[in-house]
């Protein structure tokens, strides 16, 4: 700060405060409303404060689920968005470290055009062509499996770009060097380039990490059979129940299991995600 | 582009290119390539025959009253969160950015809304607004206004507006709190030596230097709005009431994949197509002209 | 330990820019050569060819008794120091010496004493655990030759191993590299631009100007007889000076005034053929007895403490600088006018078009 206003500070405070309430409060209305009986969320105004019913909220939604949405547990859920978010994760990175190693290292005809086709991914989001995508994966019959829940999401620009933006800050003699102790194309990528990478791919596995269990469209188009929901798109069926009233109490438990995963993954690699997610961008 | 030193192989590079690709065909190129087929042809309603219509999905579409009021709905839904988000964000950037003790736990406590699933952030707001229970409906109603977003088309474009705006502040605020650091000091430290109050540099000085930075988020924001926010509608009002709150991106997965109408779903995935390509280029040539200075 | 030949060596880029022109070197086993020249004249891409980094456009090299034009670098038995270092930043200092003899699938107990006996020449052995980020640049380029002494190479390619140096580390380390080649008597090509590290390393020196080899020859024979104007200015600081002069009968005449003798060696020449004249400012005497004197006026003086650098003009010539040095310090006022000497060996003589050697 340049000059010495007090009143400055304070009000700097008191708005950054303002901000963290807005930030935090829905969460920890979430958090009282998943932990009393469901008798009490059937009036406004409901609780504040945190009830006595945590324990056994929770273990009723992780072992049986909400019987008005289909009573899917919410273990099972949770084990399919990991699955998911792994499997979309680890796919992504591989693939694209791969294909950015080929682009900036090798001379081979279609080399541009290759760049190009990866390039177009970026304008196809899965929004602009769900019927299509939905017949070829279900002509492939990969609905209702884990593959089809994951691989047709693993092409990724963004990735294939952060990827080839850090090779070509990797020194050119690095390579010379690996060339004079004998080290081919598939040794130098094994004992130098993917040692080097690995910051890059620890900011990226952040950033999509949390892309991938939160897809929404995608688990909905190619999951009916409910023990491949994932719990993103399996709130939903409990909000959304015909006819009644939902049952908040287990739909907030729900709400927190959600976002917990990604929430910690975030705050414990809080620098490596500000990196992956300022890098991703550039 | 690439390397000076570059190995000579003659089948690797496209061993190593070969997953990205055929996932992208496969997926990607593949589907868009049908959606512009198909909406260019029109099924008779057993689905057994199509015939070659032209631009007659895409006219029929124009003419459409629910089309129009979608586009219409979808111009002010993301708007509204473009601003809502990045004002909010960039007002505490700006204090963050000023504070000495404690930023880096505010930084903490500011970002990790961007862990949390645009479905997941409706449904937060949606409990919050619901005229029964939530606190916020509760408080409305203590004020004198009679919030329902079950029947009100505003109420309910407000709650989606609300809860998609939200999602947002953390990746805002990450991207304006960078921008302010990279700004010189010296430049502030210069105006403040010239007499401009801090209001006044703020206005002359550190919002000017900061365009770069908003421009992106602008465009960021606004695919976000139009893209990204599925989730939100489709987990709390279901476009309702009335299709108040119907973006295009909900009509064209409801009316290909619950009204299954497949030339005009087609047709609609096209105009998308069509905006996502627009708006990429304009980012594009924001990056390119941003490696200049 | 081997003979290093290149024949009518060509780099011809894929844009067509021609970047050496056909250069013949045969260097003998266990010398040191040093190729200088200004950035940009291709004695990098040279090094980088005989490497094999580079590809050979036309002409051959010859690594002992092989033609390597096709051979990958690791298969050509040389080690490379790179400017930069090169090392490895995630491997041990071990690992990074290390890694080149096990990818040849050398047994460990080997790769172990070839590493140990290095780090004791280069005296790097408490180093050896640690990363390259973790020493200082002197320490850095320590492990970057020893890497490049544990292959037992036939050839050292040094690649301005020592610019990313301050000047007093440089200083020593030139001493330390060309020790260590003396004793170990490996075949050396070493390029950089900063003439000083070309005089006082080389066995013999090939001064390169965009893509030709203008001089191949020992330090003393470069400076002495500079067979280019080229050469004659890149080597000696400062550069030598040139006067524009016409020959007239058994003298060369600069400016009409001033009448210098043919230098020793150089036959008769046609009358009126236009030649450059050059000094360079060591031999400049301030009064003394030289052959011919130079009225210059004084415009501007350095003191270098054991030297002195004193420039002025001619007075019919206020576009070159003339520059004099000479030994101690001596003050003189601009304007002052002196009169400089010169003996006739130490006159070189160019040809004005070609700017070579006469």
């Amino acid at each position: 700060m340049i000059e010495n206003r007090p009143w400055l500070a304070v009000l700097s405070h008191l708005v950054l405060l303002v901000g963290v309430a807005v930030i935090v409060l829905p969460i920890w209305i979430t958090f009282v409303a998943s932990t009393h009986p469901g008798e009490v969320l059937m009036q406004a105004p409901i609780p504040m404060w945190p009830g006595d019913k945590f324990l056994e909220n929770y273990a009723l939604v992780l072992g049986a689920g909400v019987e008005d949405a289909g009573g899917v547990p919410v273990g099972v859920m949770l084990l399919n968005s990991l699955i998911m978010a792994l499997s979309i994760t680890f796919g992504k990175i591989a693939i694209s470290i791969i294909a950015a190693y080929a682009i900036v290292y090798f001379e081979f005809p279609f080399r541009m055009f290759c760049f190009w086709i990866i390039f177009i991914t970026l304008m196809l989001p899965v929004e602009v062509r769900i019927l299509p995508t939905f017949a070829v994966v279900a002509n492939l019959e990969m609905l209702n499996t884990y593959a089809g829940l994951s691989v047709p999401l693993i092409a990724s620009a963004t990735a294939t770009f952060l990827f080839r933006q850090f090779f070509l800050t990797v020194p050119e003699e690095l390579c010379e060097a690996a060339r004079i102790d004998g080290a081919g194309p598939f040794k130098f990528f094994i004992d130098i380039l993917l040692p080097l990478s690995r910051t890059n791919m620890a900011a990226l596995f952040v950033i999509l990490f949390i892309y991938g269990w939160n897809q929404y469209l995608w688990p909905l188009l190619v999951t009916t059979d409910e023990s491949y929901y994932t719990i993103v798109m399996g709130i939903q069926r409990m909000v959304n129940v015909s006819e009644q009233l939902p049952v908040w109490n287990l739909v907030m438990a729900t709400t927190i299991l959600a976002m917990l995963p990604p929430v910690i993954v975030v705050v414990g690699m809080q620098k490596l995600f500000v990196k992956g997610l300022v890098e991703v961008e550039k | 582009m690439h390397k000076k030193v570059i190995f000579r192989h003659r089948w690797l590079p496209y061993a190593l290119l070969f997953p990205q690709l055929a996932i992208t065909i496969v997926f990607f190129i593949w589907p868009a390539s049908q959606a512009l087929y198909q909406s260019v042809l029109l099924e008779d309603a057993f689905g057994l025959s199509s015939k070659f219509v032209a631009l007659e999905n895409f006219i029929a579409l124009f003419e459409d009253p629910h089309y129009l009021g979608s586009f219409k709905v979808t111009i002010v839904f993301s708007v509204a969160v473009a601003f809502l988000s990045m004002g909010f964000s960039l007002l505490l950037a700006v204090m963050a950015d000023r504070v000495i003790k404690g930023s880096m736990a505010y930084k903490t406590l500011l970002i990790w809304p961007y862990a949390i699933a645009p479905a997941v952030s409706g449904v937060l707001w949606f409990f919050m607004f619901n005229p029964t229970v939530g606190i916020n409906a509760w408080l409305l109603r203590q004020m004198g206004y009679d919030w329902n977003h079950y029947l009100d088309g505003g109420d309910a474009l407000l709650l989606i507006i609300i809860a998609s705006a939200w999602q947002q502040i953390s990746y805002n605020f990450l991207f304006f709190l960078a921008g302010l650091q990279a700004i010189p000091r010296s430049l502030i430290e210069a105006a403040a030596i010239d007499g401009a109050s801090p209001m006044k540099r703020f206005w002359t000085i550190i919002f000017p230097l900061l365009s770069p930075t908003t421009f992106f988020l602008l465009v960021v924001n606004i695919v976000y709005a139009f893209f990204g926010t599925f989730g939100v509608v489709h987990a709390t009002t279901d476009g309702g009431p009335y299709g108040a709150t119907s973006i295009l991106v909900y009509k064209v997965f409801n009316d290909g994949f619950v009204g299954l109408d497949l030339g005009g779903s087609a047709a609609q995935s096209v105009i998308l197509m069509a905006i996502v390509i627009g708006l990429t280029v304009v980012q594009f040539r924001y990056v390119e002209r941003q490696v200049e200075y | 330990m081997a003979e290093v030949r290149l024949n009518d060596v060509q780099k011809v880029y894929p844009n067509g820019f021609k970047a050496i022109h056909g250069i013949d070197i045969d260097i003998t086993d266990g010398e040191f050569i040093v190729l200088v020249g200004p950035s940009g004249c291709g004695k990098s891409t040279l090094l980088r060819m005989i490497a094999g980094l580079e590809t050979v456009s036309d002409g051959e090299i010859h690594i002992g008794e092989r033609m390597v034009n096709q051979l990958e670098p690791a298969d050509r038995d040389i080690a490379m120091v790179f400017q930069n270092y090169a090392l490895y930043p995630h491997m041990s200092c071990y690992d990074n010496m290390a890694y080149g003899l096990r990818n040849k699938g050398m047994p460990k107990d080997e790769i172990e004493k070839r590493v140990r006996e290095a780090a004791e020449i280069l005296e790097l052995a408490q180093l050896l655990d640690r990363r390259p980020r973790q020493l200082s640049g002197g320490q850095r380029q320590r492990i970057a030759m020893g890497r490049a002494i544990v292959r037992e190479p036939s050839v050292f390619l040094f690649d301005e191993p020592l610019s990313n140096l301050d000047a007093k580390l440089r200083v020593q380390m030139r001493v330390e590299i060309r020790k260590l080649q003396r004793n170990l008597g490996t075949t050396s090509v070493y390029v950089t631009h900063d003439q000083v590290e070309a005089m006082t390393m080389a066995d013999r020196l090939v001064v390169m100007n965009e893509g030709v080899a203008e001089q191949i020859g020992t330090p003393i024979e470069v400076y002495e007889r500079p067979a280019t104007m080229f050469v004659a200015g890149f080597i000696g600081s400062p550069a030598m000076n040139f006067m524009d002069a016409k020959v007239e009968g058994e003298e060369v005449v600069v400016g009409g005034k001033l009448h210098f003798p043919m230098p020793n060696g150089t036959g008769a020449l046609e009358a009126g053929r236009e030649v450059s004249l050059g000094i360079r400012p060591e031999h400049l005497d301030l009064g003394g007895n030289g052959d011919v004197g130079l009225p210059i006026k004084v415009e501007l003086v350095e003191h270098l403490g054991a030297d002195t650098l004193v420039y002025g003009y001619l007075p019919w010539d206020t576009q070159n600088l003339v520059t004099l040095r000479m030994q101690g310090s001596q003050e003189f006022p601009a304007g002052h006018e002196i009169t400089l000497t010169v003996s006739h060996d130490h006159l070189h003589l160019f040809d004005k078009q070609s700017g070579k050697r006469i």
